[in-house]
Protein backbone atom coordinates (compact mmCIF):
# COMPACT_ATOMS: atom_id res chain seq x y z
CA UNK A 1 0.00 0.00 0.00
CA UNK A 2 0.92 3.50 -0.24
CA UNK A 3 2.23 5.83 2.66
CA UNK A 4 0.59 8.55 3.27
CA UNK A 5 3.40 10.26 6.46
CA UNK A 6 1.94 13.31 6.91
CA UNK A 7 -1.11 14.12 9.33
CA UNK A 8 -3.65 15.92 7.91
CA UNK A 9 -6.72 18.50 8.47
CA UNK A 10 -8.92 18.22 6.04
CA UNK A 11 -12.63 19.36 5.35
CA UNK A 12 -14.33 15.99 4.86
CA UNK A 13 -18.07 14.31 4.73
CA UNK A 14 -18.49 11.38 7.57
CA UNK A 15 -18.10 8.57 5.17
CA UNK A 16 -14.72 10.36 3.54
CA UNK A 17 -13.86 10.01 7.17
CA UNK A 18 -14.49 6.24 7.92
CA UNK A 19 -13.49 5.10 4.17
CA UNK A 20 -10.16 6.64 4.92
CA UNK A 21 -9.78 5.13 8.32
CA UNK A 22 -10.35 1.68 6.78
CA UNK A 23 -8.06 2.45 4.14
CA UNK A 24 -5.50 3.24 6.25
CA UNK A 25 -6.34 -0.25 8.30
CA UNK A 26 -6.18 -1.87 4.82
CA UNK A 27 -8.50 -4.76 5.80
CA UNK A 28 -7.60 -8.59 4.21
CA UNK A 29 -11.27 -8.52 3.35
CA UNK A 30 -14.11 -5.70 2.45
CA UNK A 31 -18.03 -6.94 2.72
CA UNK A 32 -19.54 -4.32 -0.12
CA UNK A 33 -23.10 -3.78 -0.56
CA UNK A 34 -24.58 -0.41 -0.73
CA UNK A 35 -27.39 1.26 1.05
CA UNK A 36 -28.34 4.86 1.42
CA UNK A 37 -26.69 6.69 3.14
CA UNK A 38 -23.83 4.84 4.09
CA UNK A 39 -23.34 3.94 0.28
CA UNK A 40 -20.36 6.56 -0.12
CA UNK A 41 -18.25 4.48 2.65
CA UNK A 42 -17.39 1.46 0.32
CA UNK A 43 -17.40 3.29 -3.02
CA UNK A 44 -14.64 5.64 -1.31
CA UNK A 45 -12.96 2.57 -0.79
CA UNK A 46 -13.72 0.73 -3.87
CA UNK A 47 -11.75 4.00 -5.38
CA UNK A 48 -8.78 3.30 -3.46
CA UNK A 49 -8.64 -0.36 -4.18
CA UNK A 50 -9.00 0.46 -7.94
CA UNK A 51 -6.00 2.63 -7.52
CA UNK A 52 -4.05 -0.07 -5.71
CA UNK A 53 -3.90 1.92 -2.04
CA UNK A 54 -4.60 -1.37 -0.23
CA UNK A 55 -3.80 -5.15 -0.41
CA UNK A 56 -7.85 -5.47 0.48
CA UNK A 57 -10.19 -7.90 -1.36
CA UNK A 58 -13.55 -6.63 -2.01
CA UNK A 59 -15.89 -8.99 -1.86
CA UNK A 60 -19.45 -7.43 -4.10
CA UNK A 61 -22.00 -9.93 -2.25
CA UNK A 62 -25.88 -10.08 -3.23
CA UNK A 63 -27.24 -8.94 -0.23
CA UNK A 64 -26.53 -7.79 3.28
CA UNK A 65 -27.20 -11.13 4.44
CA UNK A 66 -24.79 -12.18 2.64
CA UNK A 67 -22.55 -9.54 3.44
CA UNK A 68 -22.46 -10.39 7.04
CA UNK A 69 -21.99 -14.41 5.87
CA UNK A 70 -18.92 -13.33 4.06
CA UNK A 71 -17.61 -11.33 6.86
CA UNK A 72 -18.05 -14.39 9.09
CA UNK A 73 -16.71 -16.79 7.01
CA UNK A 74 -13.58 -14.48 6.67
CA UNK A 75 -13.33 -13.99 9.75
CA UNK A 76 -13.29 -17.62 11.06
CA UNK A 77 -10.58 -17.92 8.18
CA UNK A 78 -8.41 -15.67 10.10
CA UNK A 79 -8.86 -12.45 7.69
CA UNK A 80 -9.17 -8.94 9.26
CA UNK A 81 -12.50 -8.26 7.93
CA UNK A 82 -14.40 -5.02 7.74
CA UNK A 83 -18.09 -3.85 5.89
CA UNK A 84 -20.44 -0.95 6.60
CA UNK A 85 -24.60 -0.91 6.19
CA UNK A 86 -27.58 1.00 6.91
CA UNK A 87 -30.97 0.86 8.47
CA UNK A 88 -32.65 -1.88 5.90
CA UNK A 89 -29.22 -3.61 5.46
CA UNK A 90 -28.80 -3.99 9.12
CA UNK A 91 -32.20 -5.33 9.41
CA UNK A 92 -31.43 -8.12 6.64
CA UNK A 93 -28.42 -8.62 8.50
CA UNK A 94 -30.24 -9.35 11.59
CA UNK A 95 -29.70 -13.30 12.19
CA UNK A 96 -26.08 -13.39 10.85
CA UNK A 97 -24.96 -10.25 13.56
CA UNK A 98 -25.96 -13.33 16.18
CA UNK A 99 -23.97 -15.84 14.13
CA UNK A 100 -21.21 -13.22 14.26
CA UNK A 101 -20.99 -12.53 18.12
CA UNK A 102 -22.06 -16.15 19.00
CA UNK A 103 -18.64 -17.57 17.46
CA UNK A 104 -16.59 -14.97 18.61
CA UNK A 105 -16.13 -13.60 15.77
CA UNK A 106 -13.69 -9.93 15.64
CA UNK A 107 -15.66 -8.08 12.58
CA UNK A 108 -15.49 -4.07 12.60
CA UNK A 109 -18.50 -2.96 11.01
CA UNK A 110 -19.86 0.66 9.98
CA UNK A 111 -23.40 1.66 10.73
CA UNK A 112 -24.87 4.64 9.47
CA UNK A 113 -27.82 5.37 11.30
CA UNK A 114 -31.02 5.55 9.16
CA UNK A 115 -34.78 5.42 10.05
CA UNK A 116 -36.40 1.92 9.50
CA UNK A 117 -39.47 1.84 6.87
CA UNK A 118 -42.35 2.11 6.33
CA UNK A 119 -43.13 4.77 5.78
CA UNK A 120 -40.54 4.67 3.45
CA UNK A 121 -37.42 6.96 4.85
CA UNK A 122 -33.61 7.08 3.94
CA UNK A 123 -32.97 9.65 6.66
CA UNK A 124 -31.79 9.70 10.40
CA UNK A 125 -32.29 7.79 13.57
CA UNK A 126 -31.12 5.24 15.36
CA UNK A 127 -34.07 2.29 15.02
CA UNK A 128 -31.49 0.28 12.70
CA UNK A 129 -28.15 -0.31 15.85
CA UNK A 130 -31.30 -0.12 18.69
CA UNK A 131 -33.26 -3.18 17.18
CA UNK A 132 -29.65 -4.62 17.14
CA UNK A 133 -29.06 -4.00 20.73
CA UNK A 134 -29.58 -7.35 21.90
CA UNK A 135 -27.13 -8.78 19.26
CA UNK A 136 -23.76 -9.13 21.42
CA UNK A 137 -22.32 -6.67 18.93
CA UNK A 138 -20.26 -3.88 21.03
CA UNK A 139 -21.78 -0.57 20.30
CA UNK A 140 -19.84 2.69 19.37
CA UNK A 141 -21.22 6.23 18.35
CA UNK A 142 -20.13 8.66 17.09
CA UNK A 143 -20.67 12.73 17.38
CA UNK A 144 -19.22 13.62 14.11
CA UNK A 145 -16.60 12.60 11.13
CA UNK A 146 -13.13 13.20 13.25
CA UNK A 147 -15.08 10.40 15.98
CA UNK A 148 -16.27 8.49 13.54
CA UNK A 149 -12.87 8.12 11.97
CA UNK A 150 -11.40 7.60 15.51
CA UNK A 151 -13.92 4.92 16.82
CA UNK A 152 -13.54 2.80 13.26
CA UNK A 153 -9.94 2.70 14.16
CA UNK A 154 -10.38 1.90 17.56
CA UNK A 155 -12.83 -0.90 16.54
CA UNK A 156 -10.75 -2.71 14.83
CA UNK A 157 -7.83 -3.26 18.05
CA UNK A 158 -11.28 -3.72 20.64
CA UNK A 159 -12.50 -6.81 18.12
CA UNK A 160 -9.20 -8.59 18.15
CA UNK A 161 -8.62 -8.59 21.30
CA UNK A 162 -8.09 -12.01 22.81
CA UNK A 163 -10.25 -11.27 25.89
CA UNK A 164 -13.19 -9.83 23.65
CA UNK A 165 -13.13 -11.59 20.40
CA UNK A 166 -16.71 -9.73 19.52
CA UNK A 167 -17.45 -7.89 16.50
CA UNK A 168 -17.69 -4.25 16.74
CA UNK A 169 -20.85 -1.34 15.20
CA UNK A 170 -19.43 2.16 14.97
CA UNK A 171 -22.26 4.33 14.59
CA UNK A 172 -22.86 7.70 13.03
CA UNK A 173 -26.08 9.78 11.99
CA UNK A 174 -27.01 8.99 8.63
CA UNK A 175 -26.85 12.45 6.14
CA UNK A 176 -26.30 14.82 9.33
CA UNK A 177 -22.98 13.44 9.61
CA UNK A 178 -22.76 10.69 6.92
CA UNK A 179 -22.84 13.65 4.10
CA UNK A 180 -22.12 16.78 6.52
CA UNK A 181 -18.58 18.30 5.64
CA UNK A 182 -16.51 19.09 8.31
CA UNK A 183 -12.96 18.98 9.85
CA UNK A 184 -11.33 16.06 10.60
CA UNK A 185 -7.63 14.97 11.28
CA UNK A 186 -6.30 12.16 10.01
CA UNK A 187 -3.36 10.37 11.70
CA UNK A 188 -0.20 9.53 9.60
CA UNK A 189 -0.42 5.91 8.19
CA UNK A 190 2.28 4.68 9.56
CA UNK A 191 0.79 5.51 13.16
CA UNK A 192 -2.38 3.65 12.18
CA UNK A 193 -0.47 0.87 10.43
CA UNK A 194 1.36 0.40 13.81
CA UNK A 195 -1.70 1.11 15.91
CA UNK A 196 -3.74 -1.59 14.44
CA UNK A 197 -1.33 -4.30 13.59
CA UNK A 198 -1.42 -7.47 12.22
CA UNK A 199 -4.55 -9.85 13.13
CA UNK A 200 -3.06 -12.68 15.24
CA UNK A 201 -6.42 -15.03 14.62
CA UNK A 202 -7.64 -17.79 17.79
CA UNK A 203 -7.92 -20.93 16.08
CA UNK A 204 -8.47 -19.77 12.28
CA UNK A 205 -9.92 -22.19 9.69
CA UNK A 206 -6.86 -21.74 7.04
CA UNK A 207 -4.83 -22.97 10.00
CA UNK A 208 -4.56 -26.50 8.78
CA UNK A 209 -2.25 -28.27 10.84
CA UNK A 210 -4.39 -27.75 13.44
CA UNK A 211 -7.60 -28.24 11.88
CA UNK A 212 -10.79 -26.88 14.02
CA UNK A 213 -14.93 -26.89 14.17
CA UNK A 214 -16.62 -24.27 13.77
CA UNK A 215 -20.47 -23.33 14.67
CA UNK A 216 -21.65 -27.16 15.92
CA UNK A 217 -24.78 -28.11 17.24
CA UNK A 218 -25.09 -27.69 20.88
CA UNK A 219 -28.13 -28.78 22.47
CA UNK A 220 -30.14 -30.13 25.35
CA UNK A 221 -27.24 -31.58 26.76
CA UNK A 222 -25.06 -29.66 26.13
CA UNK A 223 -23.67 -26.85 26.72
CA UNK A 224 -25.41 -23.65 25.13
CA UNK A 225 -26.18 -21.90 28.17
CA UNK A 226 -22.25 -21.68 29.67
CA UNK A 227 -21.29 -20.35 26.00
CA UNK A 228 -23.82 -17.73 26.47
CA UNK A 229 -22.60 -16.28 30.20
CA UNK A 230 -18.65 -16.70 28.47
CA UNK A 231 -20.29 -14.46 25.41
CA UNK A 232 -21.82 -12.00 28.39
CA UNK A 233 -18.12 -11.97 30.20
CA UNK A 234 -16.23 -11.09 27.76
CA UNK A 235 -18.64 -7.98 26.80
CA UNK A 236 -17.90 -7.00 30.66
CA UNK A 237 -14.53 -7.70 29.81
CA UNK A 238 -14.54 -5.52 26.79
CA UNK A 239 -15.16 -2.57 29.26
CA UNK A 240 -11.72 -1.97 30.03
CA UNK A 241 -10.49 -3.79 26.87
CA UNK A 242 -11.92 -0.54 25.41
CA UNK A 243 -10.73 2.24 27.89
CA UNK A 244 -7.39 0.64 27.64
CA UNK A 245 -7.33 0.97 23.72
CA UNK A 246 -8.53 4.47 24.21
CA UNK A 247 -5.59 5.11 25.95
CA UNK A 248 -3.17 3.67 23.53
CA UNK A 249 -5.14 6.06 20.49
CA UNK A 250 -4.59 8.34 22.53
CA UNK A 251 -1.13 8.80 22.13
CA UNK A 252 -0.93 8.66 18.39
CA UNK A 253 -3.89 11.06 17.60
CA UNK A 254 -4.31 13.61 20.73
CA UNK A 255 -7.88 12.94 21.68
CA UNK A 256 -8.65 11.19 24.18
CA UNK A 257 -11.79 8.74 24.59
CA UNK A 258 -14.03 7.16 27.42
CA UNK A 259 -17.33 5.61 27.95
CA UNK A 260 -19.24 8.75 27.38
CA UNK A 261 -17.92 12.79 27.26
CA UNK A 262 -19.20 15.02 30.39
CA UNK A 263 -20.01 18.26 29.24
CA UNK A 264 -20.77 21.01 31.95
CA UNK A 265 -21.72 18.39 34.13
CA UNK A 266 -19.85 18.90 37.53
CA UNK A 267 -22.18 21.50 38.91
CA UNK A 268 -25.10 20.91 36.97
CA UNK A 269 -28.74 20.64 38.40
CA UNK A 270 -29.88 19.24 35.18
CA UNK A 271 -28.18 17.49 32.60
CA UNK A 272 -29.66 15.78 28.92
CA UNK A 273 -28.05 12.21 28.02
CA UNK A 274 -27.97 11.64 24.11
CA UNK A 275 -25.76 9.70 21.45
CA UNK A 276 -24.26 10.82 18.51
CA UNK A 277 -24.44 14.36 16.08
CA UNK A 278 -27.68 15.42 18.59
CA UNK A 279 -24.55 16.43 21.49
CA UNK A 280 -23.27 19.06 19.41
CA UNK A 281 -26.97 21.02 19.22
CA UNK A 282 -27.08 20.38 22.71
CA UNK A 283 -23.87 21.28 23.72
CA UNK A 284 -24.45 24.70 21.74
CA UNK A 285 -27.42 24.95 23.67
CA UNK A 286 -25.77 24.27 26.98
CA UNK A 287 -23.31 26.93 26.67
CA UNK A 288 -26.27 29.69 25.52
CA UNK A 289 -27.88 28.48 28.97
CA UNK A 290 -25.06 28.66 31.14
CA UNK A 291 -23.65 31.82 29.49
CA UNK A 292 -27.77 33.07 31.77
CA UNK A 293 -26.47 31.16 34.79
CA UNK A 294 -28.64 28.07 34.25
CA UNK A 295 -26.94 24.99 35.49
CA UNK A 296 -27.37 22.51 32.63
CA UNK A 297 -24.77 20.06 31.09
CA UNK A 298 -24.57 17.12 28.94
CA UNK A 299 -24.03 13.52 28.81
CA UNK A 300 -22.74 12.28 25.26
CA UNK A 301 -22.94 8.54 25.80
CA UNK A 302 -20.02 6.39 22.88
CA UNK A 303 -20.32 3.23 24.50
CA UNK A 304 -23.64 2.13 24.47
CA UNK A 305 -22.63 -2.41 24.08
CA UNK A 306 -21.14 -2.92 26.93
CA UNK A 307 -23.30 -0.43 28.88
CA UNK A 308 -21.27 1.32 31.25
CA UNK A 309 -24.07 1.20 34.42
CA UNK A 310 -21.89 1.95 36.96
CA UNK A 311 -19.53 5.33 35.41
CA UNK A 312 -23.11 6.61 34.20
CA UNK A 313 -24.46 6.39 37.69
CA UNK A 314 -21.15 8.06 39.36
CA UNK A 315 -21.73 10.92 36.36
CA UNK A 316 -25.71 11.62 36.86
CA UNK A 317 -26.09 10.68 40.38
CA UNK A 318 -25.85 14.52 41.61
CA UNK A 319 -28.28 15.93 39.41
CA UNK A 320 -31.85 16.48 39.86
CA UNK A 321 -33.17 15.99 36.86
CA UNK A 322 -32.04 13.77 33.75
CA UNK A 323 -33.87 14.17 30.32
CA UNK A 324 -32.42 10.94 28.26
CA UNK A 325 -32.73 11.66 24.20
CA UNK A 326 -34.09 8.86 22.15
CA UNK A 327 -33.57 8.76 18.40
CA UNK A 328 -35.73 5.52 18.28
CA UNK A 329 -38.78 4.22 20.27
CA UNK A 330 -39.20 0.52 21.48
CA UNK A 331 -43.06 1.15 20.68
CA UNK A 332 -45.63 0.18 22.94
CA UNK A 333 -43.20 1.17 25.65
CA UNK A 334 -40.27 3.80 25.58
CA UNK A 335 -36.89 4.94 24.44
CA UNK A 336 -34.14 2.44 24.58
CA UNK A 337 -31.75 4.90 25.92
CA UNK A 338 -34.21 6.19 28.41
CA UNK A 339 -35.26 2.68 29.78
CA UNK A 340 -31.57 1.96 30.18
CA UNK A 341 -30.54 5.10 31.43
CA UNK A 342 -33.63 4.95 34.35
CA UNK A 343 -33.38 1.23 35.32
CA UNK A 344 -29.67 2.02 36.27
CA UNK A 345 -30.41 4.98 38.31
CA UNK A 346 -33.06 3.02 40.40
CA UNK A 347 -30.86 1.87 42.92
CA UNK A 348 -29.42 4.80 43.78
CA UNK A 349 -30.89 6.17 47.54
CA UNK A 350 -31.71 9.22 46.12
CA UNK A 351 -31.85 9.83 42.58
CA UNK A 352 -32.59 12.31 39.70
CA UNK A 353 -36.16 12.34 38.04
CA UNK A 354 -35.18 11.30 34.74
CA UNK A 355 -37.49 11.76 31.89
CA UNK A 356 -37.62 10.66 28.20
CA UNK A 357 -37.91 12.62 24.76
CA UNK A 358 -38.38 10.76 21.58
CA UNK A 359 -36.85 13.31 18.90
CA UNK A 360 -35.66 13.19 15.03
CA UNK A 361 -37.50 10.34 13.71
CA UNK A 362 -36.65 9.95 10.14
CA UNK A 363 -34.14 12.29 10.19
CA UNK A 364 -36.41 15.12 11.62
CA UNK A 365 -34.48 18.04 12.45
CA UNK A 366 -33.21 18.57 15.99
CA UNK A 367 -33.23 21.97 17.01
CA UNK A 368 -31.96 24.67 18.96
CA UNK A 369 -35.37 25.37 20.21
CA UNK A 370 -36.24 21.29 20.78
CA UNK A 371 -32.94 21.29 23.20
CA UNK A 372 -33.93 24.72 25.03
CA UNK A 373 -37.48 22.91 25.86
CA UNK A 374 -36.09 19.90 27.04
CA UNK A 375 -33.58 21.92 29.38
CA UNK A 376 -36.97 24.62 29.96
CA UNK A 377 -38.76 21.27 31.14
CA UNK A 378 -35.90 19.44 33.21
CA UNK A 379 -35.47 23.25 35.38
CA UNK A 380 -39.19 22.96 35.97
CA UNK A 381 -38.60 19.29 37.55
CA UNK A 382 -35.75 20.38 39.39
CA UNK A 383 -37.60 23.15 40.77
CA UNK A 384 -41.09 21.92 41.66
CA UNK A 385 -39.73 18.22 42.04
CA UNK A 386 -42.41 17.31 40.09
CA UNK A 387 -43.08 15.40 36.84
CA UNK A 388 -45.73 16.22 34.44
CA UNK A 389 -44.78 13.88 31.99
CA UNK A 390 -41.88 11.37 31.71
CA UNK A 391 -42.36 10.69 28.14
CA UNK A 392 -42.81 12.94 25.31
CA UNK A 393 -42.11 13.93 21.93
CA UNK A 394 -39.36 16.92 21.02
CA UNK A 395 -40.19 18.77 17.05
CA UNK A 396 -43.63 17.26 16.70
CA UNK A 397 -45.85 18.82 14.11
CA UNK A 398 -49.40 19.16 15.11
CA UNK A 399 -51.96 16.98 12.97
CA UNK A 400 -55.28 15.39 12.56
CA UNK A 401 -55.13 11.87 12.43
CA UNK A 402 -57.66 9.69 11.08
CA UNK A 403 -58.59 6.59 12.78
CA UNK B 1 -5.77 -30.95 22.62
CA UNK B 2 -6.20 -34.58 22.10
CA UNK B 3 -7.43 -34.24 25.63
CA UNK B 4 -10.18 -31.83 24.99
CA UNK B 5 -13.34 -32.66 26.40
CA UNK B 6 -17.24 -31.27 25.44
CA UNK B 7 -17.17 -29.61 29.00
CA UNK B 8 -14.10 -27.67 28.32
CA UNK B 9 -15.34 -24.68 26.37
CA UNK B 10 -13.82 -22.69 23.67
CA UNK B 11 -14.69 -19.19 23.24
CA UNK B 12 -17.40 -19.45 20.10
CA UNK B 13 -18.49 -22.85 20.97
CA UNK B 14 -14.92 -23.89 18.54
CA UNK B 15 -14.28 -27.30 18.72
CA UNK B 16 -10.02 -27.73 18.30
CA UNK B 17 -10.55 -30.64 16.14
CA UNK B 18 -12.32 -31.76 12.83
CA UNK B 19 -14.08 -34.63 11.82
CA UNK B 20 -16.15 -34.13 15.35
CA UNK B 21 -19.38 -35.60 13.03
CA UNK B 22 -18.22 -39.15 13.33
CA UNK B 23 -18.80 -39.12 17.49
CA UNK B 24 -22.01 -38.36 16.75
CA UNK B 25 -25.03 -40.95 15.52
CA UNK B 26 -27.60 -40.02 13.99
CA UNK B 27 -28.92 -43.41 13.09
CA UNK B 28 -31.42 -42.78 15.53
CA UNK B 29 -33.40 -40.10 13.91
CA UNK B 30 -34.45 -42.56 11.11
CA UNK B 31 -38.16 -43.37 11.21
CA UNK B 32 -37.88 -45.58 8.00
CA UNK B 33 -34.98 -48.00 6.97
CA UNK B 34 -33.10 -48.98 4.02
CA UNK B 35 -33.43 -52.95 3.12
CA UNK B 36 -30.71 -54.02 0.36
CA UNK B 37 -30.72 -56.68 -1.95
CA UNK B 38 -27.27 -57.91 -2.05
CA UNK B 39 -28.23 -61.03 -4.83
CA UNK B 40 -29.78 -58.76 -6.47
CA UNK B 41 -27.14 -55.97 -6.76
CA UNK B 42 -25.66 -54.64 -10.03
CA UNK B 43 -22.81 -53.18 -8.22
CA UNK B 44 -23.52 -49.44 -9.91
CA UNK B 45 -22.83 -47.34 -7.27
CA UNK B 46 -25.13 -45.04 -8.02
CA UNK B 47 -26.63 -45.43 -4.34
CA UNK B 48 -23.10 -44.85 -2.92
CA UNK B 49 -22.79 -41.63 -5.29
CA UNK B 50 -26.39 -40.53 -4.44
CA UNK B 51 -26.25 -41.14 -0.12
CA UNK B 52 -25.42 -37.64 1.81
CA UNK B 53 -24.78 -39.03 5.23
CA UNK B 54 -22.38 -41.41 2.83
CA UNK B 55 -23.81 -44.37 5.09
CA UNK B 56 -23.13 -46.72 1.86
CA UNK B 57 -20.38 -48.74 2.96
CA UNK B 58 -17.92 -49.85 -0.04
CA UNK B 59 -14.91 -51.63 -0.04
CA UNK B 60 -12.67 -53.19 -3.15
CA UNK B 61 -15.50 -51.07 -5.05
CA UNK B 62 -18.71 -53.21 -4.09
CA UNK B 63 -21.24 -52.26 -2.06
CA UNK B 64 -21.18 -54.04 0.73
CA UNK B 65 -23.69 -52.65 3.43
CA UNK B 66 -25.72 -49.40 4.62
CA UNK B 67 -24.15 -48.16 8.20
CA UNK B 68 -27.06 -47.78 10.07
CA UNK B 69 -25.35 -45.87 12.69
CA UNK B 70 -25.50 -42.74 10.77
CA UNK B 71 -28.43 -43.91 7.65
CA UNK B 72 -31.07 -41.19 8.26
CA UNK B 73 -33.47 -43.08 6.47
CA UNK B 74 -34.34 -40.27 4.05
CA UNK B 75 -34.71 -42.64 1.27
CA UNK B 76 -32.51 -41.14 -1.57
CA UNK B 77 -30.86 -44.54 -2.15
CA UNK B 78 -34.31 -46.36 -2.68
CA UNK B 79 -35.31 -43.52 -4.86
CA UNK B 80 -32.61 -43.78 -6.46
CA UNK B 81 -31.45 -47.54 -7.14
CA UNK B 82 -32.30 -48.05 -10.97
CA UNK B 83 -32.70 -51.41 -10.12
CA UNK B 84 -35.34 -51.37 -7.24
CA UNK B 85 -32.34 -53.67 -4.91
CA UNK B 86 -33.04 -50.80 -1.71
CA UNK B 87 -36.66 -50.49 -0.08
CA UNK B 88 -37.55 -48.88 2.41
CA UNK B 89 -39.33 -50.55 5.54
CA UNK B 90 -40.29 -49.96 8.78
CA UNK B 91 -36.97 -49.43 11.60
Amino acid sequence: MKIMSKKRIVATTGNGAVAEAMRQINPDILSIYPITPQTAIVEGFSKFAANGLVDTECVTVESEHSSMSNCIGASAAGARVMTATSSQGLALMHEMLYIASGMRLPIAMFNVNRALSAPINIHCDHSDSMGARDTSWIQLYSEDAQEAYDNTIQAIRIAENRKVLLPVMVNMDGFIISHGIQKAEFIEDEKVKNFVGEREPFMPLLDIDNPVTYGPFDGLGGFFMEHKKNQADAMERAKSVILEVADEFAKISGRKYGFFEEYMLDDAEVAIVTLNSSAGTTRHVVDELRAKGVPVGLLKLRVFRPFPAEELVNALKHLKAVAVLDRALSFGSVGPLFSEVKATLFDLEVRPKVINFIYGLGGREYTLQDAKRAFDVLMDVAKTGKVKKTFDYLGLKEVEVLT
Amino acid sequence: MKDWQANKLMPGAIIPKSGTAREYKTGGWRSKAPKWNEEKCKQCLICWISCPEGAILVKDGKVRGIDMDYCKGCGICATECPFDVIKMVEG
